[in-house]
């Protein structure tokens, strides 16, 4: 590296912070790209199909998720999280541990041997606790960088590791790579960076609160993100609509819209992207099933993105997908554990009812708790919700000069809003470095 | 010539592919296939476990020629091209079949004939792999400056940032001062911010001396490429030509005049944008407001939601209560969008102070009479009439149709069906054309409120840092190229190339600029003499596909 080459340090490997890697590497800076998950792709990875186009999500994701890996100024430090950071002239030191993944990323070919052989099964939170992935694992088929970790927790080697006689290690045993290192341990290091991107991301709202809409206690009651992951070809169900209660095919779908927003008892903001990925999700199902029939219940059907009306258009004409203005009330079942949603009808002022297959729940984006306590460590400014706050002048500062943020730790957005603030972020950091190097380009 | 060895990479991409077409089969059968040395299936062929596999598949059977049966060179030729050149083969010896979107996808319920499809597809892949021929990419130079097309407040976000990095920019504003529709607002929300301060910027851009900013000025004419456009704005009578590696456009919205609508007037019925004349000239002293939403939009003519008239209404509604709290505003509306934080609060707070929010159906739009609005209220299930003094028509924005389509046609970017500029990919490439070297931001690509406006400029600035911080861009080496042996110099495929990129040399010969040339082949076909040739799309190449095709194929009806 040149010693003259300047330093940027991105906190969040989801599309945003990719997006903002690779416009700083291509623009001549070296790129840290923290990552608390073990594999870059943030939420874009989890999702199916993207809107209005309905193009295969990881499909478009992957090709970036390569560039950033491949990309001579970005390296990905994953599983880091940032411990400390102090100020270092007008930049910053940061202080970062990189937790163990018990596998040598250099030699780790990712063919698999190691996970056949795990006898430990556990949930995968990558695909919403839908299915159980092992001890050894890969975060996701497509994840980079491309290699296995292990769970610390879970693995039996690592847990009886003081007992005299060894438990277990058959991923050592059979890796023909040598990749298998159980001796490795968490590591602080520290790095300079001239400026920093703040790109963590957003949770989704768990539901499990709202009782009336029985999450959790009726299995065919689940969130956006399950049922994302359920018709995504390589998720849980391989693709397969199933209601979760007798494995079968449902041929009614309720969509539920504000699950914890626009309600000033969970999150009072509108999550700004649930109106139209419900109608992703509708559309989608019926390509699933031609005789699928969709309803999404909505307060203000919200599309003002482009193509997002004729998107919802395409949805009733094409897909025969019924919008019904109405919140709903509760939910209850009969004794086959079918949902009846109980609602009143906005456009008859009537109070109804409706028994369906299935109900999804379009549940708010939230500020995660990492972005938190990151705000916390960085000094940056929270915004009542927990987001980052920024101001209309300048949409992408932060409080703290030289630490930029994008994508949805600044409050639910779409892809493409991400995407730019992403680019935009990147703009501001170069700036700064620039005017702090006297701005001078012949 | 060395032996030709082709591997063959068969991708399921998950269930994608392999739900439909059976790629086992597809396997076996490209085995059959002549010059190929070897084949394999991947899960996700662009996976890193995917692509390492075609690394070794390179080293391990010394291939010299890669075909990926897969999705699409759009989003992934790049990808796999790259994996060529790291592993020291010419990435034009690369070939691309796309058996997703031209047989799973669109035969999803006939799997025998997207396999049988499939199989016609990677025949004619290996059969032009055999003759692809090694090119170069070039390098070209790049001035590092940048023409903006636009000097409202996404334009001149754009200039303050590439500015402030030392980068020469140029606004050129049709207008006689800068500012856009901004200068049209009285305050902005949240925090009820004056527009007025935001314009501070303008001084800020006047004062820098990287930036040259031309007011009363309209670009003429639009020459050259990426590191070296050649611009020519008519100031006045006045030509002025200049030179710049990168363009961006950011050449805004106006807001609909609704003539015909709701019997708009200018004085009793008038726009938002009229009303916030009337605030920051203090002539406002309306006392029974209504305002009307979506007054056209979301119809049949601009089936779009303009996303901002729902915030603009309650922030001017807003501004009446503040006013005068005795004063009453009707908001009737089709749906509120108020979606995001800050938003959905400013909404509740505008409820709180008193506005009356109600809604309209589509189907029974509301009736504005000489002193009343009649709308159907759809709890009541009758009509309601409201008296008032001022109605004010919250319409869309839209776009300077004419003058966009002269620009689109002078940087040949495409347009929508309303007028708005067409980004290269709507959620990775936002603010891109798939023209190199042209970007855009703001509202003239969709509407968007001020914060995104200024975060599109940003997001230009970058995707534009991008390229003018280096010296050299590097070229696509698949082009055109003119036989000068065969060249009888009649000037059709002169006349005729869309991208400008045939010319005469010094020496009066016709010539492919190469730089500019997209390898449409439009001059290759309007030939009459068959002296231009396609690199990388050469007769033999395609000939053979078809060959192939023809030799096999099973006539699908």
């Amino acid at each position: 590296m040149n010693e003259n080459t300047k330093n940027v340090m991105i906190i969040g490997g989801g599309i945003a912070g990719i997006q903002s890697s690779l416009d700083l590497g291509d623009m001549g800076y070296h790129v840290d790209l923290i990552e608390q998950e073990p594999c870059i792709g943030g939420r874009m990875a989890q999702l199916d199909k993207t809107l209005p186009t309905n193009d295969c999500s990881i499909c478009i994701l992957a090709p970036k998720l390569s560039d950033c890996f491949r990309h001579p100024n970005v390296k990905i430090h994953s599983l880091t999280q940032v411990q400390e950071i102090s100020k270092n002239g007008r930049g910053f030191k940061v202080k970062l541990l990189k937790k163990a993944r018990f596998v040598n990323e250099d030699s780790c070919i990712n063919c698999g041997l190691c996970v056949e052989k795990c006898p430990m099964k556990v949930l995968d939170i990558f695909d919403m606790k839908m299915r159980k992935r092992k001890a050894i694992y890969i975060y996701y088929l497509q994840g980079v960088p491309a290699v296995m970790a292990i769970e610390k927790e879970k693995c039996l080697y690592l847990k009886n590791k003081n007992k005299e006689k060894k438990v277990c290690g058959f991923c050592s045993d059979v890796c023909e790579h040598d990749a298998i290192d159980f001796s490795q341990t968490d590591t602080n290091y520290t790095l300079e960076s001239d400026a920093i991107i703040m790109a963590s991301g957003s949770n989704q709202y768990d539901p499990t609160p709202l009782y009336t809409y029985g999450y959790k206690k009726f299995k065919n009651v689940i969130t956006g993100l399950e049922y994302e992951r359920m018709i995504s070809a390589s998720g849980p169900t391989e693709g397969h609509i199933t209601r979760l209660s007798d494995n079968t095919h449902p041929k009614n779908i309720a969509f539920v819209q504000c699950v914890g927003s626009r309600d000033v008892n969970t999150n009072s903001y509108c999550s700004s992207i649930c109106c139209t990925y419900s109608t992703k999700h509708a559309i989608l199902s019926r390509e699933h099933d031609e005789e699928m029939q969709s309803t999404i219940f909505y307060i203000d059907l919200r599309a003002g993105g482009k193509g997002f009306q004729k998107y919802i258009k395409r949805a009733k004409d094409e897909y025969g997908v019924k919008y019904v203005r109405g919140k709903i009330a509760e939910i209850t079942i009969d004794e086959n554990a079918n949902p009846i949603l109980h609602y009143e009808d906005l456009d008859t002022y009537e109070v109804k009812t409706k028994k369906v297959g299935f109900v999804i729940l379009a549940c708010a984006m939230i500020p995660t708790r990492n972005s938190g306590k990151l705000a916390k460590v960085l000094g940056v400014e929270l915004d009542e919700f927990n987001f980052v706050k920024s101001s209309i002048d300048s949409p992408v500062n932060t409080n703290i000069p030289g630490i930029f943020a994008c994508g949805s730790c600044l409050g639910p957005m779409d892809i493409p809003h991400s995407v730019i603030n992403a680019s935009g972020a990147a703009a501001k950091v170069s700036e700064y470095i620039r005017v702090q190097k006297g701005g001078n380009h012949g | 010539m060395d032996e030709i060895r082709i591997g063959v990479f068969v991708c399921h991409c998950g269930t994608n592919i392999a739900g439909f077409v059976d790629v086992a089969s597809i396997e076996e059968y490209v085995k059959t296939l002549p010059h190929v040395v070897f084949t394999q299936r991947n899960l996700y062929t662009c996976s890193e476990t995917g692509l390492l596999a075609i690394k070794n598949g390179i080293k391990e059977n010394n291939l010299n020629r890669v075909i990926v049966a897969a999705c699409t060179p759009r989003t992934h030729e790049p990808l796999f091209r790259g994996i060529c050149s790291e592993m020291g083969l010419n990435p034009y010896f690369f070939e691309f079949v796309n058996i997703r979107e031209q047989c799973s996808w669109v035969h999803q319920k006939e799997k025998e004939k997207a396999t049988s499809k499939a199989r016609d597809l990677v025949r004619m892949g290996v059969a032009r792999a055999a003759l692809l021929e090694p090119l170069e990419k070039f390098q070209i130079d790049v001035e590092p400056s940048t023409l903006i097309i636009g000097g409202g407040i996404s334009g001149m976000s754009a200039a303050s940032v590439l500015a402030n990095q030392g980068f020469h920019v140029i606004i050129v504003e049709k207008d006689t001062e800068l500012g856009g529709q901004l200068r049209n607002l009285h305050r902005l929300y949240p925090g009820d911010m004056d527009s007025q301060k935001m314009l501070s910027i303008r001084e800020e851009i006047l004062k820098n001396p990287k930036i040259e900013v031309h007011i009363s000025s309209k670009i003429k004419n639009i020459d050259g490429y990426i590191g070296n456009f050649d611009i020519t704005v008519l100031k006045g009578e006045k030509e002025i030509k200049f030179g710049v590696g990168t363009i961006i456009v950011a050449t805004g919205t106006d807001v609909l005049k609704p003539k015909g609508l709701y019997n708009y007037d200018g004085k009793k019925v008038i726009t938002q944008k009229e009303l916030e004349l009337l605030f920051k000239e203090n002539q406002f002293n309306s006392k029974n407001i209504v305002m009307i939403q979506c007054v056209g939009s979301r119809n049949e003519e601009r089936p779009y939601c303009s996303s901002i008239c729902c915030m603009t209404a309650m922030k001017n509604a807003r501004v009446i209560k503040e006013k005068n709290p005795d004063a009453e505003v009707f908001i009737l509306n089709r749906d509120i969008y108020t979606s995001g934080t800050y938003q959905e609060e400013f909404y509740r707070e505008a409820r709180k102070m008193g506005v009356i929010f109600t809604r309209y159906n589509e189907s029974k739009l509301p009736q504005v009479t000489e002193d009343s609005v009649i709308y159907y209220n759809e709890s009541l299930k009758e009509d309601v009439e409201i008296k008032y003094d001022l109605v004010v028509l919250s319409t869309p924005l839209v776009t300077y149709h004419e003058e966009s389509k002269k620009l689109s046609k002078m940087l040949k970017v495409p347009l929508d069906e309303f007028g708005f500029f067409l980004e290269a990919h709507v959620k990775l490439r936002p603010v891109d054309f798939s023209n190199d070297g042209i970007f855009v931001c703001g509202t003239c690509k969709w509407p968007a409120n001020v914060p995104e406006s200024i975060s599109q400029g940003y997001a230009a600035a970058s995707r534009v840092t991008r390229i003018i911080s280096k010296d050299t861009f590097t070229v696509e080496g698949a082009t055109a190229w003119i036989d000068q042996e065969k060249c009888i110099a009649c000037e059709i495929c002169l006349k005729k190339c869309p991208y400008k990129a045939i010319t005469r040399d010094e020496e009066d010969r016709v010539i492919v600029r190469t730089v500019l040339c997209k390898c449409c082949g439009v001059c290759s076909t309007t030939c009459p003499e068959h002296a231009i040739d396609i690199r990388h799309y050469k007769d033999n190449q395609v000939e053979s596909q078809i060959t192939a095709l023809l030799e096999e194929g099973e006539w699908i009806e």
